[in-house]
């Protein structure tokens, strides 16, 4: 048993990222409400201000239009800001400075000048933070060319991935998710640097994919094993990346096993599911035996109440009971 | 009046074939008794009443394909005695061939999978059931259904565990083992001469006077349609003579020293064998045409084209690189055999990288035969002929077998497939090099 590496939390490798690269690069700079004297709303700068000062790990107002915009303009200038939005909530009133000015600058002034910038927060629901709070929105940016769209679900992806993305040359939309922060995993140690774009199959299965990305990814490793016991062996591939999507790996998984589900944490209209769906009716439309599916969010504003909010978020029974009625319209037995 | 249904007279059955009425309408039975015949995918079985009466109508004429569960005759209870007006004449929608439960012109709705295996295997989706939602044909069907019309019955061979619900993870279904791309591996019928046999379109009517009409099998259906669709690939052919004298000592002397082993080598498996080791030498060639894309297959599977009754079949061998030539020699004699038996199991007739084709035993000297798709080519093996040449200004004597390769152009260009030749006539020619 002490053979067995130590694990960390994601919010660990994420504060561990941060201080390796404000260690190694002086023009990284954070900026961010909160995250100075009070370490961030969750923890992810702890300790980060009394180690770099207050030039380089930033309180700001509660204007996240505006420091969005000032990070954009530092990264305009050198710096590599890495911002950090409380939730993905707030980042709509920056969504002008995203989507206007950070996806667009290094296109419209004829590359004059790459915006190294990477923003931060974390999506998703469940902590009956209510229906403004709670939102996973990501696929609005995921939409947007210009942007690079990231979405860890483990630690050591969280570390590699945000290493990725501080010392790359584009604006980066990092997608962090509230129920992932505290979940553990073994973190290579030395520097890890992710190829952005790049999904992962997590789990290798011969009879159905689970096409998923951040907390999705936990809850269809967890079915997945479920099902192992049963003898039915399910796929797991982990999108990481939105933006750009690796098309390639999930096509190839499912021209393999000919069924596939996905599971998203989004809504389902107009969702990360819809493109999934969409790329596999072109790239592995004869390999299919049976219509995509999809498992995603009821189609509501998500409710305060713990029961419903509880019945609006996709979870591991309902992707279960679409694996299942999928397994069942292909005549499988295991 | 109670109904005689077609009845599942094995596991693998799907349908039968009514092959002979033992009764006609009028008479009387006695339970037990029989009163047809039926060919199965397995053998002649005997339908048999279960109950007295008298038989009121056969609602199937004989050489018909009935699926299982159809009603094929009606047996009364015989007060009024038999209605002699009564034959054989069966209501149009009760005979149609194959397991038609639908309406005819109806679509069936199919999985794009099912479709594509069935395109794949020449089998008509009308002739299929639906297991899936809504009748959706599914995987699952298309596999039984090729399952039950293998010649000899298939899958049939296999272990009676309901071997045409084999599971979809079952090899003969993803085959991403043998398959490096992925997906169902395509069916290696036949690449041949026998192309030439298939007669144009259109010219069968009114000549049927004149002619014996002989009904397509699946796999002659399956050969027809595959060939054609060769047809349309652009292709090039490649003649390399080989001077085999050395070859042939070579295998007389192998046959010698391991006759107490009981090994026998052919010809064919040195070509085999050669082939495999020389395509590993050029990737490009043991390739695949995908659409939209090339698929260059890392592993080696030679596919020898066999003359069975049924039609032609291409057997596989699998990693021929690999294998030593007493494995190759003796698995290639069991597909053969297995060919010739109908025996064969899909996943050892499907998978293929690239495929020969030999006619040298009938003393063909040189042809060409069609390429075997998706292979990017294929080779085609004349007898071997003793030929006089000039060296070193005597005349002397040599055999020489002719090889043909086949080419599709759109994955291979004239150098790179007239090297792998020269490879190939090198291997060939210092016979060593087949055992590297």
């Amino acid at each position: 048993m002490n053979a067995e590496p130590a694990q960390i939390t994601y919010r660990q490798a994420l504060n561990d990222t941060l201080r390796a690269e404000l260690t190694r690069d002086p023009n990284v700079i954070l900026l961010g409400e909160e995250i100075g004297k009070f370490e961030g709303s969750y923890k992810i700068t702890a300790g980060l201000l009394k180690e770099f000062g207050p030039e380089r790990v930033r309180d700001t107002p509660i204007a996240e239009e505006g420091f969005v915009g000032a990070a954009i303009g530092a990264a305009m200038l050198g710096l590599r800001p890495v911002v950090e939005i409380m939730t993905l909530n707030f980042s709509l009133i920056a969504i002008d400075q995203i989507v206007n000015h950070g996806a667009k600058i290094y296109g419209m002034f004829g590359g004059q000048t790459p915006v190294p910038v990477v923003i931060r927060f974390p999506g998703g629901g469940g902590q009956q933070l209510a229906a403004t709070h709670s939102q996973n929105l990501e696929v609005w940016y995921a939409h947007v060319p210009g942007l690079k769209v990231i979405a860890p679900s483990t630690p050591a992806d969280a570390k590699a991935m945000l290493t990725a993305a501080i010392r790359d040359d584009d604006p980066v939309i990092f997608l962090e998710n509230l129920a992932l922060y505290n979940t553990k995993g073994v973190v290579p140690d030395g520097e890890q640097v992710a190829e952005i774009g790049r999904a992962a199959v997590v789990r290798e299965g011969t009879d159905l994919t689970v096409i998923t990305y951040s907390r999705g990814t936990l809850i269809a490793l967890e079915v997945a094993r479920r099902f192992a016991e049963e003898g039915i062996s399910l796929e797991v591939v982990d999108l990481r990346s939105l933006r750009p999507l690796d098309r390639a790996t999930f096509c190839e998984s499912v021209r393999r096993t000919s069924r596939a589900v996905v599971l998203e944490d989004d809504w389902l209209s107009y969702g990360i599911g819809a493109e999934i769906s969409a790329t596999l009716m072109e790239c592995a439309f004869d390999y299919l035996d049976a219509p995509v599916r999809r498992v995603a969010a009821a189609e509501v504003p998500l409710p305060y109440a713990k029961p419903l909010e509880l019945a609006a978020l996709p979870d591991a029974e309902d992707l279960a009971r679409v694996v299942r009625e999928v397994l069942a319209a292909t005549g499988f037995r295991s | 009046m109670s109904e005689i249904f077609m009845p599942r007279l094995s596991d693998t059955m799907e349908e039968g074939v009514i092959a002979r009425w033992t009764k006609k309408p009028g008479d009387a039975v006695k339970a037990g008794e029989v009163i047809a015949e039926i060919d199965t995918d397995k053998a002649t079985m005997e339908l048999e009443v279960f109950e007295d009466g008298v038989i009121e109508q056969l609602l199937v004429e004989e050489g018909a394909t009935v699926p299982i569960g159809q009603v094929v005759a009606l047996v009364g209870p015989g007060a009024g005695g038999g209605t002699g007006g009564t034959t054989t004449a069966a209501p149009a929608a009760a005979a149609p061939e194959g397991p038609a439960a639908r309406e005819p012109g109806t679509r069936v709705p199919m999985s794009p999978l099912a479709r594509k295996i069935a395109r794949e295997h020449g089998i008509d989706p009308d002739t299929l059931a639906g297991s899936g939602p809504g009748g959706r044909v599914v995987r699952q069907d298309v596999e039984a259904a090729i399952a039950a019309l293998a010649p000899g019955g298939g899958a049939a061979s296999a272990p009676g565990t309901g071997a045409p619900q084999a599971t979809p993870a079952a090899p003969s279904g993803t085959g991403s083992k043998a398959a490096p791309a992925g997906g169902p591996p395509p069916p290696a019928v036949v690449a041949g001469p026998a192309a030439a046999a298939v007669p144009a379109a259109g010219t069968t009517a009114g000549a049927a006077a004149d002619a014996t009409e002989i009904p397509l099998t699946q796999m002659r259906k399956a050969t027809a349609r595959r060939l054609t669709e060769s047809a349309a690939v652009p292709h090039f052919d490649l003649t390399i003579p080989v001077t085999v004298d050395p070859l042939l000592a070579f295998r007389a002397d192998i046959n010698a020293r391991l006759a107490e082993d009981g090994v026998k080598v052919s010809v064919t498996d040195l070509l085999v064998r050669a082939v495999a080791v020389t395509l590993r030498r050029h990737p490009k060639v043991n390739s695949s045409w995908d659409g939209d894309r090339i698929l260059q297959h890392r592993r080696v599977h030679v596919g020898m084209a066999v003359a069975i009754e049924a039609g032609l079949i291409v057997p596989v061998i699998r990693d021929a690189d690999a294998k030593g030539l007493s494995v190759l020699a003796r698995e290639s004699k069991e597909l053969a055999e297995k060919a010739r038996a109908g025996k064969l199991r899909p996943e050892e007739f499907s998978g293929g990288t690239f495929t020969l084709s030999n006619l040298g035993m009938f003393g063909i000297e040189q042809f060409t035969a069609v390429i075997n798709p998706p292979e990017a080519a294929i080779l085609a093996v004349g007898a071997s002929v003793a030929e006089p040449y000039v060296e070193e200004g005597a005349l002397r004597e040599r055999t020489v077998i002719r090889l043909t390769m086949t080419s599709d152009h759109r994955v291979l260009d004239g150098a790179v497939s007239a090297g792998f030749l020269r490879d190939l006539k090198q291997t060939l020619e210092e016979p060593l090099r087949i055992l590297l």
